[in-house]
C-alpha cells in the first residue's frame, strides 16, 4: 500500500474509531460499576437524531450536541431506573432501550421533518467542522512526519480530539481518584461499598449518567461530525461493536483505545476495497470487508480472544443481605 | 482464664453499648423482641444463639443495616441514632461480617481506604493508610502485605484485613459475626490473641457465634439469644457449656455424641493409589490409599481445600481419577461411562455433599422433588413407562420428613424455604433412607444449629450401628473427634496419618493438618 493511501485509510480509521471510542468508554464506566449496558446502540442512535434535529432547527451544532447528550441521558436514566432502582434485568432493559430508540427516532423524524425518517442535511454552523492544527500547512512538506501531522493528526473535528483525550481522563478518574476506586469497587462487590457507608445506588446512577453523556457524544459525532444529518439506523451496530471492543479491552481505558482503533481500521478498510486488493494481490469482495468488523465482534464475543474477566458483580442488581 | 482485669474499674463507667427494648419484625416474623443489653467498655462480650435466633439482625440494627421498629441505642452513654452504616462508623462501630465484604481484586490497601479516603485524589490516601497499617500490624499482630490483592490471601489474612478496615476507621467497638467458621484451629487461636490484645487496649468487642468453646475461651460476659429474645446475660466465668447450650435451645442438649464402641467388619471401601489432576493441571489427590469397614465411621480431618472435596467428588462419581476403588471387593469404574452419581447410588454409595445448596438440593424445586434426586429412576417412583408416580413420591417424602423431624413437614414447600438444618435433614433423609452400604458425608453440620446437629449426628451413628460404612469429611475437628471411630488427616492431597480418637488430641491433629509430620514435630 502506498504511503499516502495508508495515511488516508488511517485517517478514516481515526474518524470511524471516534464514535466507537466514546461508546466503548461509556460502556466502560457503566460496566465497571456493575451495570451491563447493551443499550449503547440505542442511546447513540437517539443522540444522533436529537443532535441532528436540534442542530438543523437552531443552526447551531452546540445546541444539537446538548440535545443529543440530553436524549442519551434520559435513556440512561430509564436504564438506571429499571436496573438499579427496580432491580430489573439489565439485558432486557438495554434491549428495550434499543427498540425504543430505533422506533422513536424514525417516528419523530418523520413527524418533524417529513423526509422519510431523516433530518435535513446539515451544513455550516450546524455541523462540526474540521479543525486545522497550528503549522499543519507549513509542515506538510516535511518528509513522512509532515503528512502524518497535517493529514492524520490535524484536520479532524473537535469531538475526535475530545474522544482521544477522554482515554487518559478515564484512566485517571478510574485509577487515581476516590470516585474511581469506589466505582470499581461497586462493580466488583457492592456489599463492600455498602458496608463502608457509601450509597451503592447513587454511585451506580452516577456511572450510568456518565455513560449517557459519552453515548450522547458518540451519537452527536455520528450525525453532526462524521455525517451531515440523521438517517434511520445510522448507528448500524456500532454500540455492539463498542461492547465487543470493551470485552476485547478487558474493561481498561488504554486497551479500549487500541481495540476501537482496530475496529475503526477494519471499517476504514471496507471503504477502500481497491487498496486492500492492491495489498493482498487477490480481489477481496467488498461485502467481506464490510462484514469484517462484525465477524471480529462475533469472534471476540464468543471468547476466542484470551480470557477477559468482567467486573464480578456485573449484571446483578444489588440486594442487601440479611 | 487468666485475665482478671475485665471488670472492676470498667463496671462503673458508662456501657460502651447499651440497647434498650430493641424490637424488629420482618413481616410476621419477630426477629428481635424487646432486647436490652449492656456491653461494658474494654470487654469481650459473646452473643450466642442458634441460627435464626436473631443475633445477626440485632447486630445489623447496630450497624445501621436495618432500622429497629422500637427501642433505643446508647453508645458510650449517649443516645445515638444509627440510620445507616456511615452513622455506625461515625459512632465508632466496626463490623467484621461472616462473609467478608472485601473487593477481591483490590489490594489490601485499597480495601482499607475504600469509603474512608482522605480526599478526592487517591495517592495521598493510600500513602497515609500504608503508614497506619504498619503501625497497627506492629501493635496487634495484624501482619498483612498491604500490596497483596485479596484473592492472593488466605482466609485468615482476609479476616485481618476486615479488622484493619475497622481499626483504620477508628472503631472503638468491634463486632465479629461468626468469625471462626472459616478458620483453621491455629488461625482461630491467632484471632483470639488479636482480640484479647485489642481488648487490653480498651476496645470493646462483641463476638457473635454458635460455638460454645469459643465463648468459654475468649469472652468475659455472654448473652444468650433464643427465638428473638435475650434469655440471659452472664459472666463467662460463672457458667458452663452445658448451661449455655440449654439456654440456647431451651432444653437439655447432649454435647458429646452418645455412641457405643464400633465393631468394624469387612472392608466395604478400599481405595488404592487414588490420584486426581484438576482442570488447571494441579495435582489435587496424590496417590492416596484408605479403607472403610462395615460398621465404622472414618473421619477425614483437614483444612478445607486439601483434597477432601476432590476425594468426595471422585467417590460420588462426578470427577474422574486414576488408581482403584473397590466397593465390597468389586472394582468401581473411575473414568468411563458408568462413572456418575446415579450409577454410584445404584451400587450402594450414597452421598451427602459438602455444599447442600450447590450439590445437594435444587433450591427452587419442591421438597418432594428433592427427596428423589439421584434415585429418580428407581422403579417405585415410576407410574408407568412414561410418567412418574408423583403421589407415591409425595407420600414417601411425607413419611421421611416425619422420621427425620423436618420442619415444617410440608413436601410441597420449595427447598429454599427450609432453614439450613432442615435442608440438611432433607438431604440426609434422601441418602440414609436408601440404606446404602457406604455413606459419604461432607460437612454434615455446616451452618446447622445445635439442636439439629445433635439429631444429624445421631442419625449417622445409627446408620453405623446398622453395620454400614461411613466416610465423614469435616473441617470441624470437634465433629471428627466425637463422631469418627478412626481419623485420617489430609494435607495437600495426601493422607498425613491415621489416628484413633481416643489416642489423639486436637493439638496433634492440628499439626498434621498443617502438614507437620511426626518426625518434624519431634525435632
Amino acid at each position: 500500500m502506498e504511503f499516502l493511501t495508508l495515511l488516508q485509510v488511517l485517517d478514516s480509521s481515526v474518524r470511524l474509531a471516534t464514535p466507537l471510542l466514546f461508546a466503548c468508554l461509556a460502556g466502560l464506566f457503566s460496566e465497571r460499576a456493575g451495570i451491563f449496558d447493551i443499550g449503547l446502540e440505542g442511546k447513540m442512535l437517539a443522540a444522533a437524531f436529537f443532535s441532528a434535529a436540534f442542530a438543523a432547527v437552531s443552526g447551531s451544532v452546540w445546541i444539537g450536541l446538548l440535545a443529543g447528550i440530553g436524549a442519551s441521558m434520559v435513556l440512561s436514566l430509564i436504564h438506571g431506573l429499571a436496573s438499579i432502582t427496580f432491580r430489573g434485568n439489565q439485558l432486557i432493559s438495554g434491549v428495550a432501550i434499543n427498540f425504543l430508540a430505533s422506533g422513536l427516532t424514525v417516528l419523530i423524524a418523520q413527524d418533524w421533518f417529513q423526509q422519510g425518517g431523516r433530518t435535513p442535511s446539515l451544513s455550516g454552523g450546524a455541523r462540526f467542522n474540521e479543525i486545522t492544527l497550528p503549522f499543519a500547512d507549513t509542515l506538510r512538506d516535511v518528509a513522512y512526519l509532515g503528512p502524518i501531522y497535517s493529514d492524520l493528526i490535524s484536520g479532524h473535528t473537535a469531538l475526535v480530539y475530545v474522544a482521544f483525550l477522554t482515554v487518559p481522563l478515564t484512566w485517571y478518574v478510574l485509577f487515581r481518584t476516590r470516585f474511581g476506586l469506589r466505582l470499581r469497587a461497586v462493580g466488583e462487590n457492592p456489599a463492600a461499598v455498602d458496608t463502608a457507608g457509601i450509597s451503592v445506588i447513587r454511585l451506580r446512577f452516577t456511572a450510568v449518567l456518565i455513560c449517557g453523556v459519552l453515548c450522547g457524544l458518540a451519537g452527536a459525532y455520528l450525525a453532526t461530525g462524521l455525517q451531515a444529518g440523521f438517517v434511520r439506523e445510522m448507528s448500524s451496530g456500532r454500540g455492539y461493536i463498542a461492547l465487543a471492543a470493551l470485552i476485547f479491552a478487558k474493561w481498561r481505558p488504554w486497551y479500549a483505545l487500541w481495540a476501537c482503533l482496530l475496529f475503526g481500521f477494519l471499517q476504514a478498510l471496507s471503504l477502500r476495497p481497491d487498496a486492500v486488493t492492491a495489498l493482498v494481490q487477490v480481489r477481496v469482495p467488498g461485502q467481506f470487508l464490510d462484514a469484517l468488523p462484525y465477524i471480529l465482534t462475533v469472534v471476540i464475543l464468543a471468547g476466542f480472544v484470551g480470557k477477559a474477566t468482567p467486573p464480578r458483580a456485573g449484571g446483578e442488581p444489588y440486594v442487601k443481605e440479611r | 482464664m487468666p485475665e482478671a482485669k475485665t471488670t472492676g474499674g470498667a463496671a462503673s463507667a458508662a456501657p460502651a453499648i447499651e440497647l434498650r427494648g430493641i424490637s424488629k419484625a420482618f413481616g410476621p416474623v419477630q426477629a428481635n423482641k424487646d432486647i436490652s443489653i449492656r456491653v461494658m467498655p474494654g470487654t469481650i462480650h459473646g452473643i450466642i444463639g442458634e441460627n435464626g435466633a436473631g443475633k445477626s439482625t440485632l447486630m445489623s440494627i447496630l450497624y445501621g443495616f436495618y432500622k429497629a421498629d422500637a427501642g433505643e441505642i446508647f453508645i458510650q452513654g449517649n443516645r445515638t441514632e444509627i440510620p445507616d452504616s456511615q452513622a455506625a462508623i461515625a459512632a465508632g462501630i466496626g463490623m467484621v461480617f461472616q462473609h467478608f465484604k472485601l473487593v477481591e481484586n483490590f489490594t489490601v490497601l485499597e480495601n482499607v481506604v475504600l469509603g474512608a479516603e482522605e480526599g478526592a485524589r487517591l495517592t495521598p490516601s493510600l500513602a497515609k493508610a500504608r503508614q497506619l497499617l504498619t503501625e497497627l500490624a506492629k501493635e496487634y499482630e495484624l501482619n498483612v502485605d498491604p500490596d497483596a490483592t485479596i484473592d492472593e490471601l488466605s482466609v485468615g489474612h482476609q479476616q485481618r484485613v476486615e479488622i484493619l478496615k475497622a481499626l483504620y476507621r477508628k472503631a472503638d467497638i468491634l463486632i465479629l459475626d461468626e468469625p471462626t467458621g472459616v478458620l483453621t484451629p491455629s488461625e482461630a487461636d491467632h484471632l483470639f490473641r488479636i482480640l484479647k490484645g485489642l481488648r487490653d487496649e480498651g476496645k470493646t468487642i462483641i463476638l457473635i457465634t454458635h460455638k460454645l468453646r469459643e465463648i468459654m475461651e475468649v469472652t468475659d460476659t455472654v448473652s444468650v439469644m433464643r427465638r428473638g429474645e435475650m434469655t440471659a446475660t452472664v459472666k463467662t466465668a460463672d457458667t458452663s457449656p452445658a448451661e449455655l447450650a440449654e439456654l440456647m435451645v431451651g432444653r437439655k442438649v447432649l454435647l458429646r455424641v452418645d455412641k457405643v464402641p464400633a465393631t468394624p467388619g469387612e472392608k466395604v471401601l478400599d481405595i488404592t493409589d487414588l490420584g486426581v489432576i484438576d482442570e488447571d493441571g494441579v495435582e489435587r489427590l496424590k496417590k492416596i490409599s484408605l479403607n472403610v469397614r462395615a460398621g465404622e465411621i472414618l473421619g477425614i480431618a483437614g483444612v478445607a481445600g486439601n483434597g477432601q472435596s476432590e476425594l468426595l467428588e471422585v467417590l460420588g462419581g462426578y470427577r474422574h481419577a486414576t488408581g482403584s476403588i473397590r466397593l465390597n471387593g468389586e472394582e468401581i469404574d473411575l473414568t468411563g461411562r458408568a462413572s456418575d452419581g446415579q450409577t454410584r447410588r445404584a451400587k450402594g454409595i450414597s452421598h451427602v455433599p459438602e455444599d447442600r445448596h450447590k450439590e445437594g438440593l435444587i433450591l427452587d424445586f419442591f421438597a418432594w422433588e428433592n427427596m428423589i434426586f439421584g434415585y429418580h429412576h428407581a422403579p417405585e417412583y415410576q407410574k408407568n413407562a412414561r410418567f412418574m408416580d408423583n403421589d407415591a413420591i409425595r407420600a414417601e417424602t411425607e413419611a421421611k420428613m416425619a422420621r427425620f423431624d423436618v420442619r415444617p413437614p410440608l413436601p410441597g414447600l420449595a427447598a429454599k424455604s427450609f432453614s439450613g438444618g432442615n435442608q440438611q435433614k432433607i438431604v440426609l433423609a434422601r441418602e440414609i433412607e436408601r440404606d446404602p452400604d457406604l455413606l459419604l458425608v461432607g460437612q454434615p453440620t455446616r451452618g446447622v444449629d445445635i439442636g439439629a446437629i445433635e439429631f444429624i449426628h445421631q442419625q449417622i451413628v445409627a446408620l453405623r450401628d446398622k453395620g454400614k460404612a461411613i466416610l465423614l469429611v469435616s473441617v470441624e475437628l470437634d465433629e471428627i473427634l466425637s463422631l469418627a471411630d478412626r481419623i485420617a488427616v489430609m494435607f495437600d492431597g495426601r493422607i498425613m496419618g491415621e489416628r484413633l480418637p481416643a489416642e489423639t488430641n486436637e493439638a496433634e491433629l492440628g499439626l498434621l493438618m498443617a502438614g507437620v509430620t511426626e518426625t518434624a514435630s519431634a525435632a
